[in-house]
């Protein structure tokens, strides 16, 4: 028997606001425990919240780059549960009404575009955390992150395979990052996923139960996750058991998800709407003034580089996976550098050495000026692509030197003078004459290699691409 | 001093006929006198009071006096005060201190006057008798055997046995109205969001709203004068210019319409009350008044709603209090779960707990629709009947309260016969409409109000049409002990 798989995505997204959703405390991150807890993060008596605006801007940039309908009216509602370290005893969260309604995001996997419909974003408060061990038999309650603003963004159950997942995942890491509204780190919760993994007969219009894998914050662990849990329920149905309902962790130790709770014994929530906050009302004109601040997104600058500038698909999926490499390639493009050699040299090269290093492209150490020159001498064909590689590889050891001198002291210029290169083809033709019948027979490797013998009497400095035509030319005229 | 108004204090002060501290150390006196009787205040501190007014007597040497400079009064024990206990009538809260000032506290502050205590009150502000208060029941200083009614009784006690010239309170479902009514005094409840819930501990956040209890109009609106401020940190507070409540007292009702609801001039009406209420309305007649009949037709439905919305708000606000931050922990628990149920067990008396699963209930899955939805969409009738009855009078009479005052004990037994307490007022706080009571009376020696109610903002035109009524009335200058 085969199955489908059904995953929709639940994300956490941390909203990048200087104070808290519903007070003047800081969000700032890692801080001593309890240092951000102002009296509202500790709900104290007669306290109230006040909603912070820049959260809901941040909310309606988000509506409006996933295609969403913003609400003109949406509530605040209050989620009733007890735990040490939700103050209140309730949490403000959206439930019925939403800010965010119906927009998408449109991922590709192995080259096929596909459509993950979101549902719903809607905007409530963190909780704060509870820590464990460092007090004798007590827990201690840090309440920093409480009330810190979070934008939980909903899809459809539209995917159907760990690899959509991650893809919708990635992708709309990258657009939370891009719109400015998270900073996209992991580690530290920023961004976190709750996926609903089912599976059900192929083709059948039922869905299977589901069960929601909590808290995942890379994407390696959601992969694994999402693989485990899918084959554990295919087991039990196959092996006649029904699947439960429930919450599971995953343990990337033992890569395995277990249960931690069946959703029978979950609470009732008892939302209501909060009689402390007023209904959110979103004007056409906020909304028109938000949509103007939005700038280009990635998917418009990915049909740039592949339509206008006419890059591969996976190249420039690589230069849009990230706002600021997209914003260095593109300043570098204006000063007149050649859009695929820019890509090649970013994509091959500079990514390569940053990964190595694991650096991100802020923290390059070879100045853009520089890197410019070198593309730049590469183009006007002053150098080869491979003497490129070997002054980039000299700047990155040492970025106070310039590439001009460079190709000097290391004699790197590549000859481009016909009358310099002729002689030498003529002497490699005259001592390789079972190359040259080879060749003429047929043989295209032995074009290659007579090329090969040309550079190697010049040292590596002909231009390899005249060498190649003035030698086909030679080879085919005689 | 005891029967002087707060302008007549604010005149001695300004005169230098008697000092704030003076006038704080007299009413600190009467407390030690009169307070172990009647236990209208939970919290007093004399240190701190006389040192504000030691404050206060420095402004007023240097001629920086307002109406209230110098002026002691007593805060409900719902309002936080920095560095004062704040119980709001609750063992869960009997270590709590605030950091902070609530709006109004601070207010009152701002102005120059003095914070003279705390006062008892109903634990939460639950309840209509001041018997549900963790520190005992409130005495009616008119008879000490019986209530001085709720939820803001240690106020009306306060001011009624003259601890206090006025004094701060909560009405959430007529907490200030029926104590007002039950002790001989003016108190109003104002539009919902024109004083900031700041720092004032919620009950059920979408009806309560503080206001004074004074002895008459005049004093009411002085008091208005300073709790009346937007504040940013409130999201219901309502911004809009400051109004002096006191400018249109005088202002001549010469030819208005003070509406009469059939509903509540049936024959439910307690036939003395009624007889009461005809007296108001021909001294309103002899001030050139005219009279309409009206209809709300819903209010009938208020206490049923009431009892739907104002638990469930309650259930959620008072989660907090789960022993986790502050406030009171039970001391012997073996796990997380037994802290929490121990810890509201013990914290928390039975009208309260009563209230918390109320609220709970109406809340819960597959309830919500049939009890606090319906509820939520009858709320809005009830506001809808006043609106239309507006377009047709000035102000509505009504009853304050369903009787005089009962005798303690009397309904704790039996929880509803106690919301039955509030069945005139209570529409008005689903409404988000400002009203008062002010006295009209006694029946068998024990005094009973006149309840007014306005549109939305207009508590000068309720200030007003009162202030009138006791300009040619004497029931308001009785105090407790006169013969009658």
């Amino acid at each position: 028997m085969t199955w489908d798989i059904v995953i929709g995505i639940e994300t956490h997204v941390q909203l990048t606001t200087k104070t808290k959703i519903f007070s003047g405390a800081s969000t700032e991150f890692g801080l001593p425990a309890n240092e951000n807890a102002c009296l509202v993060s500790l709900a104290y008596p007669g306290t109230l919240p006040v909603l912070n605006k820049e959260a809901v801007m941040k909310a309606i940039k988000f509506g409006l780059a996933v295609d969403a309908q913003i609400a003109e009216y949406s509530v605040f509602a209050r989620k009733n549960y007890f735990y040490p370290d939700l103050p209140k005893g309730y949490q403000i969260s959206q439930f019925e009404l939403p800010v965010v309604n119906h927009g998408y995001l449109e991922i590709n996997n192995d080259g096929v575009n596909k459509k993950i419909r979101i549902l719903r974003a809607h905007l409530e408060e963190d909780a704060g955390k509870s820590v464990h061990g460092i007090m004798d038999n007590k827990t201690g309650i840090d309440l920093n992150r409480a009330g810190t603003p979070l934008l939980e963004i909903v899809t459809e159950p539209d995917m159907s395979s760990a690899k959509e997942a991650i893809a919708y995942a990635k992708k709309l890491h990258n657009l939370v990052q891009w719109i400015g509204i998270c900073d996209g780190n992991m580690q530290e919760g920023s961004f976190r996923c709750d996926v609903n993994v089912s599976v059900k007969p192929s083709g059948s219009d039922k869905l299977g139960t589901r069960r929601e894998i909590k808290n995942l914050n890379s994407f390696r662990y959601m992969e694994q996750a999402i693989n485990y849990e899918v084959n554990w329920q295919i087991e039990q149905i196959e092996d006649g058991h029904d699947i439960i309902q429930s919450t599971v962790l995953f343990n990337p130790d033992s890569g395995e998800t277990k249960a931690m709770r069946s959703k029978e014994e979950a609470n009732d929530y008892r939302y209501f709407p909060d009689p402390d906050l007023l209904p959110l009302k979103i004007s056409q004109t906020d909304i028109d003034l938000i949509r103007s601040s939005l700038g280009e997104l990635p998917e418009e600058c990915l049909k740039k580089l592949t339509v206008d500038y006419k890059l591969n698909e996976a190249d420039a999926s690589i230069i849009v996976s990230d706002k600021k490499t997209y914003e260095f390639y593109q300043s570098l493009v204006a000063t007149g550098l050649d859009a695929k050699i820019t890509a090649n040299w970013i994509v091959g090269n500079l990514f390569a050495k940053l990964n190595d290093h694991e650096l991100s492209i802020d923290d390059c150490p070879i100045a853009q000026e520089q890197f410019i020159l070198l593309i730049k001498r590469i183009m006007d064909q002053t150098i080869s692509n491979n003497a490129g590689k070997k002054i980039f590889d000299l700047l990155w050891e040492d970025p106070n030197q310039n590439v001009d001198t460079l190709i000097d002291t290391l004699g790197l210029k590549q000859v481009s003078d016909v009358s310099a290169i002729l002689p030498m083809i003529d002497e490699i033709i005259q001592n390789n004459p079972e190359m040259v019948e080879q060749f003429k027979s047929g043989k295209d490797k032995a074009f290659n290699a007579l090329v090969g013998q040309v550079m190697k009497i010049s040292k590596g400095k002909a231009n390899p691409g005249q060498v190649s035509e003035l030698l086909k030319e030679k080879l085919t005229k005689s | 001093m005891k029967d002087l108004s707060l302008n007549e204090l604010h005149q001695g002060l300004k005169n230098k006929d008697f000092s704030s501290v003076e006038l704080t150390q007299y009413y600190l006196n009467q407390i030690k006198d009169l307070n172990t009787d009647i236990n209208a205040f939970i919290t007093i501190d004399e240190e701190k009071s006389i040192q504000q007014a030691q404050q206060a007597d420095q402004l007023i040497s240097q001629n920086h006096i307002s109406e209230l400079t110098g002026i002691p009064i007593a805060q409900k024990d719902i309002f936080c005060a920095s560095s004062w206990k704040t119980t709001c009538g609750s063992k869960m809260l009997d270590n709590f201190y605030a950091p902070y000032d609530s709006k109004v506290v601070d207010l009152f502050n701002k102005s120059g006057a003095i914070n003279l205590g705390k006062t008892n009150m109903d634990e939460f502000a639950m309840g209509s008798s001041n018997e549900t208060s963790y520190y005992g029941a409130v005495k009616n200083p008119w008879n000490l055997d019986f209530v001085p009614g709720g939820s803001s009784g240690g106020s009306a006690a306060a001011v009624a046995s003259g601890m206090s010239p006025a004094a701060t309170a909560t009405d959430t479902g007529g907490s200030i109205r029926q104590p007002a009514s039950l002790c001989n005094l003016t108190g109003l409840k104002p539009t919902y969001g024109l004083v900031s819930r700041f720092g004032m501990i919620a009950f059920a956040s979408s009806l309560d709203q503080a206001g004074p209890i004074a002895k008459t109009a005049e004093d009411c609106a002085l008091m208005l004068n300073v709790m009346a401020d937007f504040d940013e940190r409130d999201s219901t507070s309502i911004k809009r210019d400051k109004e002096n409540y006191t400018q249109s007292l005088n202002a001549s009702i010469q030819g208005k319409i003070i509406g009469i609801p059939k509903e509540f001039f049936n024959d439910e009406l307690n036939d003395d009350v009624k007889i009461i209420l005809e007296k108001v309305m021909q001294a309103y007649q002899s001030l050139g008044v005219n009279f309409k009949e009206i209809s709300l037709p819903n209010s009938q439905l208020s206490i049923p709603v009431y009892y739907v919305i104002a638990p469930a708000e309650a259930s959620s606000n008072l989660s907090r209090y789960d022993g986790v931050k502050f406030g009171y922990r039970a001391s012997n628990y073996k796990d997380l779960e037994e802290m929490y149920l121990k810890t509201r067990e013990e914290g928390f008396g039975d009208e309260v707990k009563r209230r918390i699963l109320v609220g709970t209930y109406v809340l819960s899955a597959g309830y919500y629709d049939a009890y606090y939805l319906k509820a939520q969409k009858i709320r809005r009738l009830i506001a809808d009947d006043f609106t239309k009855a507006f377009t047709e009078c000035d102000l509505i009479l009504a009853p304050s309260s369903p009787s005089t005052a009962f005798k303690i004990g009397d309904k704790t037994e039996d929880p509803v016969a106690m919301y039955m307490q509030d069945m005139y007022t209570i529409s008005t706080n689903l409404a988000g409409l400002p009203a008062i009571s002010a006295p009209a009376g006694f029946i068998n020696k024990m005094p009973i109000g006149f309840q007014l109610i306005g549109n939305y903002f207009e508590e000068a035109k309720i200030l007003n049409f009162t202030h009138q009524y006791q300009s040619i009335s004497d029931w308001h200058k009785y105090s407790p002990g006169e013969v009658l």
